[in-house]
């Protein structure tokens, strides 16, 4: 008897200590949040910006969500959220949810399957009609689903045209929201219904975001705030001052360079800052449908060229990081280690010997000292862009290249990029998910939208085809590293640098957990509470 | 006068439809629209997405039909749909007027206030210590941008005072709101004020050498007399000019110290529209700029009258 007493005793005990940290939550105040600019839209699935996803996604729900307590997306990391669980078939074709009840839109209106089918039928492109989206970026994710069918209001299947293990994970990204059957595209994109903790109570441009917390959010005890409010303050100094004077407790994502962070540091000691890989990376645009580019040596001779230390040093103090197209480990899951980088073309740590090579080739096709390449390196008129593209032309004169500067309006950026109107261009490529199939399908796919490049090279489709239904891990890896390989070796976007920068908040701000291989992911901002 | 006010008033409306066909044409000659920011601010390559967005906001209809349809409705009153946040242009461009309108406002009160007593000042004791230290001042106000002074001030305040002068809440009062307002004019203003100052300066030197000044001391009239009655009254002339200019002129600071304190203005939006290619805001921006720069040319030209009963606009 004494024993049973002492294990209950111990029991309620340690249970008091478990409980502990959540008594303390407090709910109530308001989250005062820098933004950096006017997002495009609130519309999410419209968007391919942070500055979209930041503000927005805790307006949303998806059927399932990277871990929001995990640092790290990973596929083992997945955890429910509209769906209550999910289920593959034998074959591994089939994706079954099953779905929560009782959940409800802003406006009142109840959530079901129809939703799910709505939304990823107007996604994938099969059913064109559909009225909530009017761009779909991202529309290539979803090039594998063949039919979306309800069971009932509580069940929803998506039929595969083949196995895709990424499905999953494509589903837990920051842009998977479900979006409500009832609502038309253009109140998505100004006023947004969701059926997340928060409901957008305003979005006035060039002034402010204001989110309030949904008193009927299926999940009982969530959110902990009464209200976000997002700040749209253009200029960085003035939002970095901001933050520094008390008048937000969150940076807007990334927005403190390393170079400030010793502003910061310096004028409120008590930040907390923290330090994370952007997953968008420096590479370069090579255009092959035009002379001389379209020699496949000279492109080789460019890949050659880089030292990619420089760039990190002038561009984050040392914190960039090396890497190929997917984010380098530790945050990044898939991309290659530094010994495995080490043997990519121009990633060998002899950079006089890389550039040996690249002045190798160049001299056989004609180049040399005397006889420089003229070219010019078109990049956006941006300072995250000009800046590397300055360095990148310093360097290129080691090639015997002599590069000219061409800064282009961001307006018509994209549109002298499709129409194969520059030689190089040096460019910046966000990954909304750490994952190949969003980063090789989008990117590099024949057929995506995105492709904006318009590389197309049917044995790389065919490999990203291939790696994209393998179930072994392993094997996809290695499959994935001579995706990285062969791409490097085509001269398709040279990756630079992976970009790392940090975020900040005051000390009140509790469990702001960033997610170190995606920007896009982790902002629904439920369990966030203030200490005030 | 009657004939010679309406012939201003119809150069006035000549002006302004010139203006709007200018800024029309203008527009639409500079490379990309906003299809073509909407898509690619998504990334996408396709452009039957462009075609689609294009057609949808009317961009696809021939421009003389575009340029009907707008002005058409700007007489009657209907500003048409802004682009990006699909809602009636008036509807985002309103509230935004008085906010810049007060801010200009502010700033002009605070360059004449200084800039008029002060220029005097300097002229009255030209070449003393006073004088040197206020064409100190001024050439520093004309050196300065706006922008980085406003930066100064900012990081003063956060250094100092622990607190940033920002717009970051809807003022409640208008005290509030001209308490928030007063130092981003402030930073705006001293420009002018400089200039006002050098320009009232060099203007009283003038003055102050002719016969009937000389007349004036000599039939015993007080120093203060002199300057403020007699002197300044006829030195105001090319300063009012200068007014003039500086309040149109004024939009330009105004566009950088919004950003600077972050204030919800007009200004701020009219960049923003262009960077968007958002038309109907640009142009009806652009209109209404045009129409305070026209009436305040046509109040220049009626002060001038104020000033001198010499000047007479002949019928």
């Amino acid at each position: 008897m004494r024993n049973r007493l002492a294990i209950i005793a111990g029991g309620l005990a340690a249970a008091v200590v478990i409980a502990a940290p959540a008594f303390a939550q407090k709910q109530g105040g308001t989250l005062r949040v820098s933004h950096r600019d006017n997002p495009p839209s609130a519309s999410v699935h419209e968007e391919a910006t942070i500055s979209v996803n930041m503000p927005f996604m805790s307006v949303f729900n998806n059927l399932v969500f990277f871990d929001p307590k995990e640092k790290i997306n990973s596929p083992d990391k997945i955890v429910p959220e509209l769906a209550e669980s999910w289920s593959w078939n034998a074959d591994k074709t089939k994706l079954t949810f099953k779905l929560r009840s009782g959940v409800k839109w802003h406006d009142g209106k109840p959530f079901s399957s129809k939703d799910v089918k709505c939304t990823w039928d107007a996604l994938s492109g099969i059913d064109e009609k559909q009225e909530m989206i009017r761009k779909n970026p991202r529309k290539v994710w979803y090039k594998n689903v063949k039919e979306i069918t309800t069971n009932g209001d509580n069940e929803v299947t998506f039929t595969l045209a083949r196995e895709q293990p990424s499905f999953l994970s494509m589903l837990a990204a920051g842009y998977s929201p479900v979006y409500p059957c009832h609502v038309d595209s253009r109140t998505m994109r100004s006023k947004p219904i969701g059926t997340g903790p928060f409901k957008v109570a305003d979005f006035k441009r060039n002034e402010a975001i204001k989110l309030v917390r949904n008193p009927d959010y299926w999940k009982k005890d969530r959110p902990y705030l009464d209200a976000i409010e997002f700040k749209i303050v253009p200029n960085r100094s003035t939002r970095v001052l901001g933050f520094v004077a008390g008048e937000y407790d969150l940076t807007f994502d990334s927005d403190i360079t390393f170079p400030l962070l010793k502003d910061v540091k310096a004028q409120k000691a008590d930040a907390i800052c923290e330090a994370r890989p952007t997953n968008v990376h420096t590479n370069l645009l090579i255009n092959r449908d035009a002379p001389p580019f379209d020699n496949p040596k000279l492109r080789e001779a460019l890949v050659y060229s880089l030292d990619r230390k420089p760039f990190s040093d002038i561009l984050s103090q040392g914190n960039d990081l090396r890497g190929a197209t997917m984010l380098p480990p530790p945050a990044g899951v898939w991309g290659m280690t530094q010994d495995e980088l080490q043997k990519l073309p121009g990633f060998g740590p002899d950079i006089e010997k890389n550039r040996e090579v690249a002045r190798g080739l160049m001299k056989e096709l004609g180049y040399g000292p005397d006889k420089p390449l003229k070219i010019k390196v078109a990049t956006r008129n941006i300072a995250i862009y000009r800046d590397p593209a300055v360095i990148l032309i310093d360097q290129l004169k080691q090639i015997y290249i002599e590069a000219e500067l061409e800064p282009i309006d961001t307006t018509i950026w994209y549109n002298k990029i499709q129409q194969k109107n520059y030689q190089v261009g040096l460019n910046l490529t966000g990954a909304g998910l750490d994952d190949p199939d969003g980063v090789f399908y989008e990117n590099f796919y024949s057929t995506s939208d995105r492709n904006y490049t318009a590389y197309k090279n049917p044995e790389i489709d065919k490999m990203i085809d291939e790696q994209s239904a393998m179930t072994d891990l392993n094997k996809r890896k290695a499959m994935v590293t001579k995706i990285e390989q062969a791409l490097l070796k085509d001269g398709a976007r040279p990756p630079i640098v992976h970009g790392v920068s940090n975020t900040c908040w005051a000390p009140a701000v509790k469990n702001v957990v960033l997610q170190h291989n995606s920007i896009y992911n982790g902002w629904r901002l439920e369990d966030v509470w203030l200490d005030k | 006068m009657g004939a010679y006010l309406t012939r201003r008033v119809l150069l006035m409306v000549l002006t302004l439809f010139g203006m709007s066909v200018l800024i029309f044409v203008m527009l639409r000659l500079v490379p990309g629209n906003i299809a073509d920011i909407l898509v690619d601010s998504a990334g996408i390559a396709d452009p039957k997405e462009k075609a689609k967005i294009a057609a949808e906001l009317g961009l696809d209809r021939p421009i003389f039909d575009q340029y009907l349809q707008w002005i058409g409705g700007l007489a009657r009153g209907d500003l048409g749909f802004a682009y990006v946040s699909e809602r009636p242009a008036l509807e985002e461009i309103a509230p935004r007027i008085p906010i810049s309108a007060k801010l200009a406002g502010l700033a002009l009160f605070y360059s004449v206030i200084l800039g008029l007593p002060l220029g005097v000042i300097s002229a009255v004791r030209q070449n003393s210590a006073i004088d040197y230290l206020l064409r100190l001042i001024s050439l520093s106000g004309l050196s300065l941008p706006s922008f980085w002074l406003g930066l100064l001030i900012l990081m003063a305040s956060v250094q100092w005072f622990g607190m940033i002068p920002i717009y970051t809440n809807e003022p409640r009062s208008f005290i509030d709101e001209m308490l928030l307002l007063s130092i981003p004019a402030a930073a705006v203003g001293f420009r002018s004020s400089a200039l006002i100052m050098r320009l009232t300066r060099s203007s009283m030197l003038e003055v102050l050498r002719q016969d009937y000044i000389r007349t004036a001391r000599s039939k015993g009239a007080s120093q203060t007399t002199v300057n403020y009655v007699h002197a300044l009254r006829n030195a105001l002339l090319p300063v009012v000019t200068i007014i003039g200019i500086e309040a149109a002129f004024l939009v330009g600071g105004l566009i950088v110290t919004e950003t600077v304190f972050n204030i919800p203005g007009v200004a701020r939006f009219l960049v923003e529209a262009i960077l968007w290619r958002d038309y109907p805001i640009v142009q009806n921006l652009v209109m209404l700029i045009a129409f305070c720069v026209v009436v305040v040319n046509f109040l220049v030209d009626m002060a001038y009258m104020a000033l001198d009963p010499r000047i007479k606009y002949a019928d």
